[in-house]
């Protein structure tokens, strides 16, 4: 069988050298935005969903673990986060707070469940877990269910940012997405993603070596999930609500989608993925239901013929790993 | 009590398309190592085929039964010839995100043209027997009312489901094919031809699907959206009894719909989860699942 992603190039200072200098092009990019006019909100949210793929993306690329539930970590830090925003008023670094702490919270014991079966039935477990959520969303009263949590206050994060003016609150998202993105990248190249790579290719083997391999797993499907619940929290203040369409599969399937097409296991491919899906939804959204069946399409597509995705086959026609 | 007997009647009709599905489901995985996540989407189109026949072309409900399982099955065994038989040898998990990019286009396709709405799809009033029309009615057995179409899908759908262990288990194409789920090469080695196998296989799980979809109609009306969120309940069923055994997923099927209407009946509030939780528990028990081998 062969496996799910080919990054069979070691890490190597060079490797890493590249990756940097793309990260540093990345970052002056998108700190140029605003002075550009393009509409800021379409980025903001471009940038919350990259950084939600490129948490699901340590799981798939790193530890082989395909998880159909990411939404549960959207979704629950958005609750939580909105929640306290509204109604208890707490501070904007005291929401994200409380939202990546729920996130976190539910990563640990969904992960529990879920590394207790491997490849396809660890997929199964969290779809129906992140549906088990949803029905307990829908039905709990803090949701407010279908109308979700509407209208959340702002505010000033550390008491000086003011959060409603779009500049400044884009500045803030990308400076989360930039901290979570490197958080990601010093994890992958540790010395615990050098383990999880190596569970990814031969688990028994691994194990044999001595690594107690569940805890690994966990620990990564801790990691994963804490930091999708702080690119739900972040969302919270770009969207300004907090619905059950951010818990529901398909948004699962929005993620797995971002990913696939940018590139599993690459470094950026789920930042380019998410974007290119996220444009594709705005400028298709007169279009209704044939923006699902596109989606469809391009699953299929990327599946058949196109399986390294974009910034895997520019990685692989260069012979460099990104 | 007449509250409790409905509910665990209802719970019934559910296992019965649990069972239909998740069988289904196991005989493809079997075959092919793929998890079909198009299944709820050809549920849905079995559900869809059965209301063309008989608005388009005046067929009614009773040779729907035998053509829109032919139909889908059809279509379905298209979809492995021209997509899913490229993806043997690669990782499981492709199979997965091509069957879903499947259901997106099929569930999308159908909602553009029907929207999200419910079609009514009459219960069949023919052949008129006794006092009977058709599977119309209800009779009196003195403890409850048994809406007697109710009946007839439990009785039907369990009747195929055996049908389907008996081929499987008990015959020499069954043989076969459990032969070919083992050890595909050794199994070509003499003179079999698998590819036409595991092709047939398929389109006999889709057809399953397509079955249930039809039985469905009835009662649950045709909506687009039908099979989408019963697919993720399937796949709890199928984690809870492991894909290993086709008895167990039979049984599991049935089991889990009626525990469902008990919920429904003594909690209704968690009758959307209670599948989900006791997946929950199996897994933190018994993480194989009841009947399954290791995966």
């Amino acid at each position: 069988m062969s496996a799910l992603t080919d990054d069979t190039l070691p890490v190597t200072p060079q490797a890493m050298r590249d990756e940097m200098i793309v990260f540093a092009g990345m970052a002056v990019l998108l700190g140029l935005v605003p002075l550009t006019g393009i509409y800021p909100f379409f980025v903001m949210q471009a940038l919350c969903f990259a950084l939600l793929a490129c948490a699901f993306n340590l799981l798939i690329g790193y530890g082989g673990l395909l998880s159909f539930g990411h939404a549960m970590f959207l979704g629950t830090a958005g609750y939580c986060s909105a929640h306290a925003l509204k109604v208890w008023g707490v501070t904007p670094e005291i929401g994200i707070l409380v939202g990546v702490a729920g996130a976190a919270a539910l990563s640990v014991v969904t992960g529990f469940i879920s590394i207790r079966r491997q490849g396809i039935y660890f997929s199964m477990i969290t779809l129906a877990l992140s549906q088990l959520l949803y029905f307990i969303y829908l039905q709990a009263p803090f949701t407010h269910g279908e109308d979700g949590i509407q209208g959340i206050p702002q505010g000033y994060l550390f008491g000086i940012f003011n959060l409603s003016k779009p500049t400044v609150l884009y500045y803030v998202v990308l400076a989360g997405f930039l901290g979570g993105f490197l958080l990601i990248y010093r994890t992958i190249n540790s010395p615990f993603g050098e383990v999880l790579k190596s569970i990814r290719e031969n688990e028994q083997r691994a194990i044999s070596l001595g690594y107690k391999t569940d805890q690994y797993k966990l620990l990564a499907f801790i990691l994963s999930g804490t930091i999708a619940g702080f690119a739900g929290s972040l969302k919270v203040f770009v969207a300004q609500n907090a619905s059950l369409t951010d818990v529901h599969w398909t948004m699962s399937g929005e993620i797995v989608l971002m990913t696939l097409v940018g590139g599993l296991g690459t470094v950026f491919g789920p930042v380019v993925g998410a974007f290119v899906i996220i444009a594709m939804q705005q400028y298709l959204a007169g279009f209704g239901q044939w923006v699902t069946v596109i989606q469809g399409v391009i699953f299929v597509a990327c599946v058949l013929t196109f399986r390294r995705g974009i910034i895997g086959e520019i990685a692989h026609y260069f012979r460099r790993s990104l | 009590m007449q509250a409790l007997y409905a509910q665990l009647l209802v719970g019934l009709i559910n296992g019965s398309f649990y069972a239909l599905l998740s069988l289904g489901l196991a005989v493809i995985f079997g075959m092919l190592n793929i998890i079909n996540f198009a299944h709820g989407a050809l549920y849905m189109m079995g559900a869809f085929c059965a209301y063309f026949l008989l608005h388009l072309t005046g067929i009614g409900y009773w040779w729907a039964l035998i053509i829109a399982p032919i139909v889908v099955g059809i279509f379905g065994m298209i979809l492995e010839r021209t997509m899913l038989q490229w993806l043997a040898g690669l990782d499981h998990l492709y199979g997965l995100l091509l069957t879903f990019g499947i259901a997106l286009i099929v569930q999308g396709v159908f909602q553009n043209y029907f929207g999200s709405s419910g079609l009514p799809y009459a219960i069949p009033d023919y052949p008129e027997v006794g006092g009977f029309r058709g599977l119309q009615g209800g009779m009196n057995l003195g403890f409850m009312f048994l809406p007697i179409y109710r009946g007839w899908v439990v009785v039907f759908s369990l009747v195929v489901c055996l049908a389907t262990w008996f081929l499987i288990e008990k015959t020499r194409l069954g043989a076969n094919l459990r032969a070919a789920t083992e050890n595909p090469t050794l199994v070509r080695a003499f003179g079999i031809n698998v590819p036409r196998m595991i092709t047939l296989t398929y389109g006999l799980g889709v057809g399953l699907a397509a079955l249930a979809g039809v039985l469905s109609a009835p009662i649950n009306q045709v909506r687009p959206l039908m099979g989408a969120d019963l697919i993720i309940v399937v796949f709890a069923v199928v984690v809870i009894g492991g894909m290993g055994s086709i008895m167990g997923s039979i049984i599991t099927g049935f089991a889990l719909g009626v525990i469902e209407g008990l919920t429904k009946y003594f909690y209704p509030e968690a009758s959307n989860t209670v599948v989900f939780v006791l997946m929950v528990l199996v897994l933190l028990v018994k993480p194989t699942g009841l009947t399954g081998r290791a995966a």
